[in-house]
């Protein structure tokens, strides 16, 4: 968590992303969605720039990045471990999977690891339902789980 | 996209590459492919109905493959099926006898006797 | 023209991906290739099938060769043996698990999942690649709109929905028409339409489905709302955690531009309309129809009072229609068909299909269209396959966060948009989540009340505060504090928020606690008067025993992280209660099947 991640060049990225959308009609969320994408966070100093030249207030633009869960004031881990936690897959014991990656990573849900390795979270339906239950890390997508299977998947990104 | 003429023309075009998805009842032309039917030459001859069909830009005509349909000794072999025809099994082939079954049986609905299993045997 | 003899179509479906099917793609490409096969057989990546449970999944035409569970040690199997032979590997097909095992279908078209099915909605969901064009025109694509741009007026149009009965399927059940009519009457030169493609009712996927296996049908349908309202410009609004479908829609976008099917003087006429996505960001509530029309417009996503309603005022203030991604996918189809074609399914109220994402417990998990009508044993028993592992069926819900559960009794309830809202439940976006004899009804209600909870926008009292307090009552009943009281105080509240809340979710957020509370008041008496969860499930109100049947092994002793287990070897083992921590680890481990949860 560590690296510098406001980088000159990230600024940079981010003045062309709101030069690119000025002339739309309501551009704040497309705008927050690239600043995500760019820095991996939208903190404070992200959204100063986004506030001035898009002339909106900083009281609303905090509000609307807070409001989202997508929109996060600090950077994830390394790898994102998101346990889908919607109906179908808590009725398939999506809970005790989740338990079970806190205990074996020692990252509480919503909380990233001291080293910056792995962040944890509950996520809403990824909409695999068929596969319940599931969790992803980063890109990669694991279904039909079972608690055995978890220290296996864990290891495969402590490296 | 200026008329549903245009339209109409892309879609009949287009057809042709997703017919094989849809029921149908067009003729079927199945190629004998086990072991025996492609130690005697079957894949040319399927290469040479796929080449007329598709020169032809015949629809409603589908190219599959069989295992081995018992008579190994007079392979390659095809049998045709077409709605309201008995099948009809094709013996002995070649790539040429293959072009003229597409051109007379299935374009113009003539069995190709000489090559039918019946006036073989 | 190149002529494929055979097409194999893989599902690139969000499900099928998930296990893998990108990789099966490529490998059938490689052996076709090795085989020399590649000019002869054609790979197809496709949308959804419906059929995650069997995923990754792949359909060998011209024989309808439904292949389940395929590994990437089947690939070469398939290309050899079928595809090389034209010997169908059996071995590999699909297996009905509802089905007695008689013979195994060759042919998807008789399998007993699909045999029911009616697919509208889905058409060409797993039949045509999503991401060319050509392929959906083959299919039929943009005939309706070539058809009403030339041929009807836009009256014309509104009133073959009208016809129809078409009603909104994302959860109101709103005539289609009606609202059409409405934002066409409203005053304004500018005025939108708008996609709710913001399906976040967990355990519902099949918006989804269609952005990826057929976008194409809602630019088609969103163009037709454009021209019979009188619109210039629409706004599809999607999840985030849908990346697939936001790819495919993007690229379906751009090609219809470029064919002139959206931009100007579509097929030569005056009307001309245009369309872009809107990116949803994680919050359940911008699926409420205002609170979506706040989010495009840049702001937290609130819902407002209605009236106005996005009719008047909309997006931007300007008359805006919004429908849901499966009541757009059906309106080309009406348009071309004719609205007595699309009353020939359905019951007179509901016509037409609806579909449903099978989940939880039941054998066949994925997406079903069936005409509304159909009992929900049918779509169990007779699509879902039943149950698995041989246990009971117990209840269904319906409708998510904002339905309610079905039980045994309703088994025989045709299913459409009234008899669900009768029976306290809702069609909702179409979820049906199944769960059997171990699922406990009360955490049920629990977990539906925490995803409110969370997901209130916190605008309006009774909902921010009022599920909150509902959820702390729930809580004190699993975790066995609760009173018998506290069930009438759940009751009280639920009632005062349905009444008193702004929006939808506010409104319908008691629903999965008042219903339970209905069918399955004994269970909550359980937990508040004998302490017990007769499902097993709540962890507070379990012990762990060992039965008779213990031969002494001391494997459950072995295991025990907190060494709660004692007895001597070819003894009966006992577990001290208050040491126990409840983790089960010792269950499994059991040769006898003697632990039990209690």
């Amino acid at each position: 968590m560590a690296k510098n991640y406001l980088t000159k060049e990230n600024f940079e990225k981010l003045d062309q992303v709101i030069e690119s959308h000025k002339d739309m009609q309501g551009p704040l969320m497309p705008i927050l969605h690239e600043a995500q994408h760019i820095f991996g966070a939208i903190p404070i100093e992200v959204q100063k720039v986004i506030s001035e030249k898009l002339n909106v207030p900083m009281a609303e633009i905090y509000g609307v990045v807070t409001f989202y869960s997508q929109f996060t004031l600090e950077p994830k881990g390394e790898y994102l471990i998101s346990v889908c936690l919607g109906t179908a897959c808590y009725v398939r014991g999506a809970q005790q999977i989740v338990d079970k990656i806190a205990d074996i990573t020692g990252v509480a849900v919503g909380k990233t690891s001291a080293d910056g390795k792995f962040s944890l979270e509950a996520t809403r339906c990824i909409g695999a339902c068929g596969l319940a239950p599931v969790l992803t890390v980063n890109e990669d997508v694991y279904g039909r789980l079972t608690l055995d299977d978890v220290p296996g998947i864990i290891a495969k990104y402590k490296g | 996209m200026k008329s549903l003429e245009e339209l109409k023309a892309l879609r009949d075009q287009a057809i042709k590459k997703v017919d094989i998805r849809k029921e149908k009842n067009g003729t079927r032309i199945v190629v004998g492919m086990a072991t025996c039917g492609i130690a005697a030459g079957a894949r040319v001859i399927m290469s040479a109905l796929m080449d007329e069909v598709a020169k032809r830009e015949l629809q409603d005509v589908t190219i599959t493959q069989t295992g081995c349909i018992g008579v190994c000794r007079l392979e390659p072999l095809i049998e045709v099926y077409r709605a309201g025809e008995e099948k009809v099994t094709y013996v002995e082939l070649t790539e040429e006898k293959a072009r003229r079954i597409v051109a007379e049986h299935i374009v113009n609905g003539n069995i190709v006797k000489e090559y039918t299993i019946g006036s073989v045997e | 023209m190149d002529f494929y003899r055979a097409h194999v179509l893989v599902c690139g479906g969000t499900g099928c991906v998930s296990s893998g099917s990108l990789t099966i793609e490529e490998m059938f490409n490689k052996a076709l290739e090795e085989k020399g096969l590649e000019k002869e057989v054609k790979v197809v990546r496709t949308g959804c099938f419906g059929l995650c449970e069997a995923g990754p999944i792949c359909i060998v035409y011209p024989e309808g060769s439904f292949y389940s569970h395929v590994k990437q040690d089947d690939v070469n199997r398939i290309v050899e043996e079928h595809l090389l032979k034209g010997r169908i590997v059996k071995d590999l097909l699909y297996i009905d698990k509802a089905a007695p095992v008689t013979e195994i279908e060759t042919s998807i078209n008789n399998v007993g999942f699909y045999k029911k099915q009616k697919r509208v909605a889905l058409k060409n969901c797993g039949v045509i690649n999503p991401e060319i064009i050509d392929e959906y025109i083959a299919f039929d694509g943009y005939q309706a709109l070539g058809k009403a741009l030339i041929t009807m007026s836009p009256e014309d149009v509104i009133n073959e929905i009208k016809k129809s009965g078409l009603r909104g399927r994302g959860g109101g059940g709103f005539p289609t028409g009606l609202k059409w009519e409405f934002t066409r009457a409203s005053e304004g030169d500018i005025k939108y339409v708008a996609c709710n493609a913001d399906e976040g009712d967990p355990g519902a996927f099949m918006d989804r489905s269609v952005l990826e296996g057929d976008p194409h049908s809602i630019i088609e349908a969103m163009a037709l709302a454009a021209y019979a309202v009188g619109a210039q410009k629409g706004y599809v609004y999607i999840r985030a955690e849908y990346p697939i479908a936001v790819k495919r829609l993007g690229i379906a976008i751009a090609q219809a531009k470029e064919m002139g099917l959206l931009g100007d003087q579509i097929f030569g006429t005056d009307f001309s309309f245009d369309m872009e996505i809107r990116l949803g960001a994680g919050a359940f509530v911008c699926g409420e129809e205002t609170a979506l029309i706040a989010s495009i417009e840049g702001e937290r996503g609130m819902p407002r009072p209605k009236p106005p309603f996005p009719a008047q005022k909309g997006i931007f203030g300007k008359p805006t229609v919004i429908n849901n991604v499966e009541t757009y996918a059906v309106v080309p189809q009406i348009i071309l068909n004719g609205s007595e074609w699309f009353t020939s399914f359905g019951t007179e109220r509901s016509p037409g299909t609806k579909v449903f994402a099978l989940g939880g417990k039941i054998n066949n998990t994925g997406l079903v269209e069936i005409p509304m009508g159909t009992t929900l044993k049918e779509v169990i028993f007779d699509i879902g396959g039943g149950i698995p592992n041989g246990r009971k069926f117990k209840a269904v819900q319906t409708g998510g966060p904002s339905g309610g559960c079905l039980t045994e009794e309703h088994l025989d309830t045709p299913i459409d948009f009234d008899t669900l809202t009768a029976l306290g439940s809702m069609m909702g976006s179409g979820g049906m989540i199944v769960v059997d004899d171990t699922n406990c009804m009360v955490d049920f209600a629990r977990f539906f009340l925490d995803f409110t909870v969370e997901e209130s926008c916190g605008k309006c009292v009774p909902c921010r505060e009022g599920t909150k307090r509902m959820l702390e009552i729930l809580e004190r009943i699993t975790s066995g504090n609760g009173t018998m009281e506290d069930l009438d105080q759940l009751e009280e509240l639920a009632y005062s928020i349905k009444d008193s809340s702004l929006c939808g979710l506010g409104q319908t957020a008691p629903n999965p606690v008042l219903s339970t509370l209905k069918y399955f008041r004994d269970e909550y008496i359980a937990h508040v008067v004998d302490k017990k969860c007769p499902a097993g499930q709540c962890q507070d109100l379990l012990s762990i025993v060992i039965t008779e049947d213990c031969i002494g092994c001391t494997a459950c002793k072995r295991v025990c992280p907190v060494d709660a287990i004692s007895g001597e070897v070819k003894q009966l083992h006992t577990i001290d209660q208050a040491i126990c921590i409840k983790c089960g680890a010792c269950i499994p481990k059991c040769p006898k099947k003697a632990i039990i949860k209690q």
